[in-house]
């Protein structure tokens, strides 16, 4: 697969640097412990993972490097559920990480050719990010919205019913 | 999009249209909680009795019925006990549990109460596919509501019944949604399932007595105690309870969360009528895949002039499954060799890499799909990739091997035709190579 989200192969920067964050993220972390029984913070770790990406842009080593001190486990523990989901970005993604659902009700209705579309008009291809940093467009697997496909999300956000004039409307206003 | 029940009143479907439907006012002014009140006055056996009286098969897919799975947790274990529900809906086609989770998440809640009164549990989880977190930010909210009205928390209703709920996210993994791999990623592992015996019932998350179900299966649990595990039934068949939720993507005019009672008849009107028939007038019907993507596809003429009724039992005899009811309707534009490709990389992607025959398997079926629609097929394909196929079915650690080799079996068998056109001598098959699919 040719997502950004799922390109491991490239080797990690190793440090030893260890991310700091202000009071208000790590209360905010601290809040996703009370969840779980207290011998099981581990489970955090998926939320905590989320949390370190929205405030470090991708999973980073020194984000890592904090997570391990703060569940008290081994980075090698982090890197390798971080390493399992598609959700998590392992290198930069651009300021909109535009996800185009490409499963079966999706192709059906159209969305290579919108893929086509969104690429030609950024002027790359799918799993690359423009060079100003601002767009990234992947592939990604069924995102549950089949009944309004085809659709893509960006970030969080949902969008349905996608046309290539709707697609443009979108990316103009993220301009 | 549609939203609506055919057949039957709409009982998942009750509060789509409402305004405010997902608020605890609303959800009380139409009825919530009447149910938890009753099972509070109720005894577990009497609880699980009536949910085993209904009938009530999980709507993740497996089909299992949701009585027998609570008969299974030691009432006398010393452990805490949990109740988790799949919220993980990842299976290609499938999105109702999205419109159940957003319109009425009380009814889950309600659902996983009354669950967890009659187990003996007092903490619940609700683990959401990542993508899904503008869900879970409406659900932290009902949650909230609930607890200032003492629904969640301590002496629930003045009762001695104590209570916690805590969502919960994946980060895009469709082998979370088998149960065991749910369970492992919900303690910060890799989502990897886990060998069964042991089942949940008896050690599921943190080791500890575990029901795992699915939204629709949860919050059809108020109905039953509502209406009774026999009335619940009766609205199905005899071995279908009730009623189920159907996600219909694809090439129908009125795609959508469609209500039908179990048992309903039948296949060819819900598509060609209730569904609005298909997209384009002048293209006919071709296949349709009744079950998410991994059951069999059905070839038009196993559904037209068939009379398959739409329950477990029907779609078994018509040749596939009803698995999680996400059709999938397919027109007579679509190549299902380009379709079944689609699918061979949704399950490379999503194989979780524990097993060799699912890892490599699925890995080699795409191999071969991307030669033929290279223009490199050859006549000995159609029976090689059967051959892989047998090698994942059965012989893989958890049913996402099954699923991708039913998914890809089902079409080579059915589709021939579209096979056949591109698996001529010497590799000279039909070429495909620039028509927007190359896009990696």
């Amino acid at each position: 697969m040719s997502s950004v989200a799922t390109d491991y192969t490239n080797k990690v920067n190793v440090t030893d640097e260890v991310a700091e964050f202000p009071q208000t993220i790590v209360e905010e972390m601290r809040s996703h412990l009370t969840k779980y029984p207290k011998d099981r913070s581990r489970s955090a770790l998926i939320p905590l993972l989320f949390v370190i990406q929205r405030e470090r842009g991708y999973i980073d080593n020194p984000g890592v490097n904090f997570l391990a001190k703060f569940l008290n486990l081994e980075v090698t523990d982090i890197w390798e559920t971080a390493t399992f989901y598609s959700m998590f970005n392992l290198h930069p993604v651009g300021k909109y990480h535009i996800q185009m659902c490409k499963t079966l009700s999706c192709k059906i209705m159209g969305e290579p050719e919108l893929t086509d579309h969104i690429c030609s008009k950024l002027g790359i291809r799918a799993g690359e990010t423009t060079k100003d940093g601002k767009f990234t467009v992947s592939r990604v697997e069924c995102l549950g919205s089949c009944g309004t496909a085809p659709m893509m999300q960006i970030g969080f956000d949902y969008h349905e019913n996608l046309t290539a004039e709707k697609l443009d409307k979108i990316i103009e206003e993220c301009q | 999009m549609e939203i609506r029940a055919i057949g039957c009143e709409p009982l998942q479907l009750k509060r789509m249209h409402i305004e405010n439907g997902h608020t605890l006012d609303v959800y009380r002014q139409t009825g919530g909680y009447e149910s938890l009140k009753k099972a509070l006055n109720m005894t577990s056996d009497e609880i699980i009795d009536e949910v085993k009286a209904s009938a009530l098969r999980g709507r993740g897919g497996a089909g299992f019925p949701t009585g027998m799975k609570w008969g299974f947790v030691p009432r006398d274990s010393p452990k805490p006990k949990y109740i988790v529900c799949n919220a993980d809906e990842s299976e290609p086609g499938t999105f109702k549990d999205r419109y159940l989770l957003e319109r009425d998440p009380h009814a889950l809640i309600e659902g996983m109460l009354i669950g967890a009164f009659a187990l003996g549990v007092e903490t619940c989880y609700i683990y959401y596919r990542g993508e899904y977190k503008y869900l879970i930010e409406i659900m932290d909210r009902a949650i909230e509501e609930a607890r200032q009205a003492n629904l969640v928390g301590r002496n629930i209703l003045g009762s001695d019944f104590n209570c916690e709920f805590y969502t919960h996210t994946g980060a895009g993994a469709y082998i979370c949604g088998e149960e065991t791999a749910l369970l492992s990623s919900l303690e910060g592992f890799r989502g990897h399932p886990r060998m069964k015996p042991p089942f949940p019932a008896v050690e599921g998350l943190y080791a500890c007595p575990t029901v795992v179900n699915n939204v629709e299966t949860l919050t059809s649990v108020p109905q039953i105690i509502e209406i009774g595990g026999k009335a619940w039934q009766e609205l199905g068949t005899e071995k279908s309870g009730g009623t189920k939720l159907w996600s219909v993507s694809g090439h129908v005019k009125k795609p959508g969360v469609y209500e039908l009672p179990m048992g309903y008849h039948d296949m060819e009107k819900f598509i060609l009528e209730d569904c609005g028939g298909m997209l384009r007038d002048d293209k006919k019907l071709k296949a349709c895949i009744p079950g998410g993507s991994s059951v069999y596809a059905m070839r038009a003429d196993q559904i037209i002039g068939k009379d398959v009724t739409l329950d477990y039992e029907g779609l078994v005899e018509a040749g596939s499954m009803v698995g999680s009811g996400g059709f999938i309707v397919i027109d007579e534009t679509v190549d299902m060799v380009d379709s079944t490709k689609n699918l061979t990389e949704f399950y490379k992607h999503e194989s979780c890499g524990w097993c060799t025959p699912c890892r490599e398997g699925t890995d080699w079926l795409v191999k071969i799909f991307d030669r033929i629609w290279a223009g490199g097929g050859r006549p000995e394909d159609a029976q090689l990739i059967l051959d892989l196929c047998d090698n994942i079915e059965g012989k893989s650690f958890c049913p996402l091997g099954d699923a991708a080799a039913w998914a890809i079996q089902g079409a080579v068998k059915r589709f021939p035709e579209d096979f056949k056109k591109h698996l001529l001598q010497n590799g000279n098959g039909a070429t495909n190579a620039g028509q927007g699919q190359d896009l990696h």
